[in-house]
């Protein structure tokens, strides 16, 4: 349910945008890190729900998930790790230590010219 | 058409005050803690019985998060520590900017650590930075030791786990040992502690922790 502040965050960054470029936003892609929990179609029910009647009212949302990386202890490979298996895929191995997790980002934005 | 690069963290106006509220943190000498878990798992119990047992020990403030009512604040009351309720009217965590406005209503020059109770939520909290020096996570053995597998955000951001409640494990099934391994699988440096904040067992290894926790945060600051 975290997704409502973050939608609403999203709408804020957008809007801000389409009206300093008086356009008007068709899409926009936003990537997020494994540990931001996101749920796209939470997020994306949030920002229909919040952008309804503005002038991001219709626009798309796209979700981009960044994978959460490890590296390798024994071995020194990088590897991208899920929560069901943390093995590394060179060596077997179980040591390994988290890469920082990508953190929420507006990548871009398409916009329509008025 | 035209693609306009953003490249701007969506989160940056929490992550702002955040940091803000970490100096504030820091100005005061203060650590803070953000305790979170799901609902029920016993954050108020352990909260007052750790305010009670480290009484002469160190000075405990607190802000709790709650969606509604003031219940949880006034059983802190109760001990005498300073606390400040903040009702978030429906939201499923707390905010940076909740905890700045906080801040500035508890007597923080008179405080060694603030414990920031949040929202009884395994999900949401984890996402928002407060301005803490740690997370503390809370599960309960009436939860089920599947959690940390099913929720590794919080668990794998967090400082400490407590196991709360082990005086009913006889009662239910929970391998202490399984929660263990699958926190630590994504943070080798959680520090676990098993406990009963109903019966005190298990408190002394948790109250040591936090007075450690305290003195290595003022010494460095």
């Amino acid at each position: 349910m975290h997704e409502t502040m973050i939608a609403e965050s999203i709408f804020k960054q957008i809007s801000e945008e389409a009206i300093k470029q008086n356009a008007k936003p068709v899409t926009a892609k936003i990537s997020c890190g494994k540990l931001n929990a996101i749920n796209e179609d939470v997020l994306g029910f949030a920002f229909n729900a919040i952008a309804k009647g503005t002038i991001c009212e219709n626009m798309k949302l796209i979700v981009e998930h960044k994978p959460l990386q490890a590296i390798c202890k024994e071995c020194n490979n990088n590897y991208v790790i899920d929560f069901l298996s943390i093995k590394c895929p060179n060596c077997q191995g179980e040591s390994m230590e988290l890469l920082p997790d990508s953190p929420l980002i507006l990548e871009e934005v398409e916009l329509e010219m008025e | 058409m035209k693609n306009v690069k953003i490249e701007k963290k969506i989160l940056s106006e929490n992550e702002k005050i955040s940091i803000q509220n970490s100096f504030c943190f820091a100005q005061n000498n203060i650590l803070c803690l953000n305790m979170i878990s799901s609902p029920g798992s016993g954050k108020t119990t352990l909260l007052a019985r750790t305010i009670n047992e480290l009484k002469n020990k160190t000075r405990i403030g607190v802000i709790e998060g709650d969606i509604q009512t003031d219940i949880d604040a006034q059983r802190i009351k109760e001990t005498g520590a300073p606390v400040i309720q903040i009702n978030t009217e429906g939201a499923c965590h707390l905010s940076a900017e909740q905890i700045s406005r906080g801040i500035k209503l508890l007597p923080i020059d008179t405080l060694d650590l603030i414990i920031i109770e949040n929202v009884g939520n395994l999900v949401c909290p984890s996402a928002f930075e407060l301005g803490e020096s740690g997370k503390v996570v809370v599960l309960s053995v009436a939860e089920g030791d599947d959690k940390p597998a099913k929720y590794p955000s919080i668990f794998a951001k967090a400082k400490a786990m407590i196991i709360n409640k082990i005086d009913l494990i006889e009662h239910v099934d929970f391998d202490i040992e399984k929660a263990k391994k699958d926190a630590t699988i994504l943070n080798k440096d959680l520090k676990i502690f098993p406990l009963s904040a109903k019966t005190g067992q298990g408190m002394d290894q948790w109250n040591k922790w936090i007075l450690e926790q305290i003195s290595n945060y003022q010494k460095q600051e």
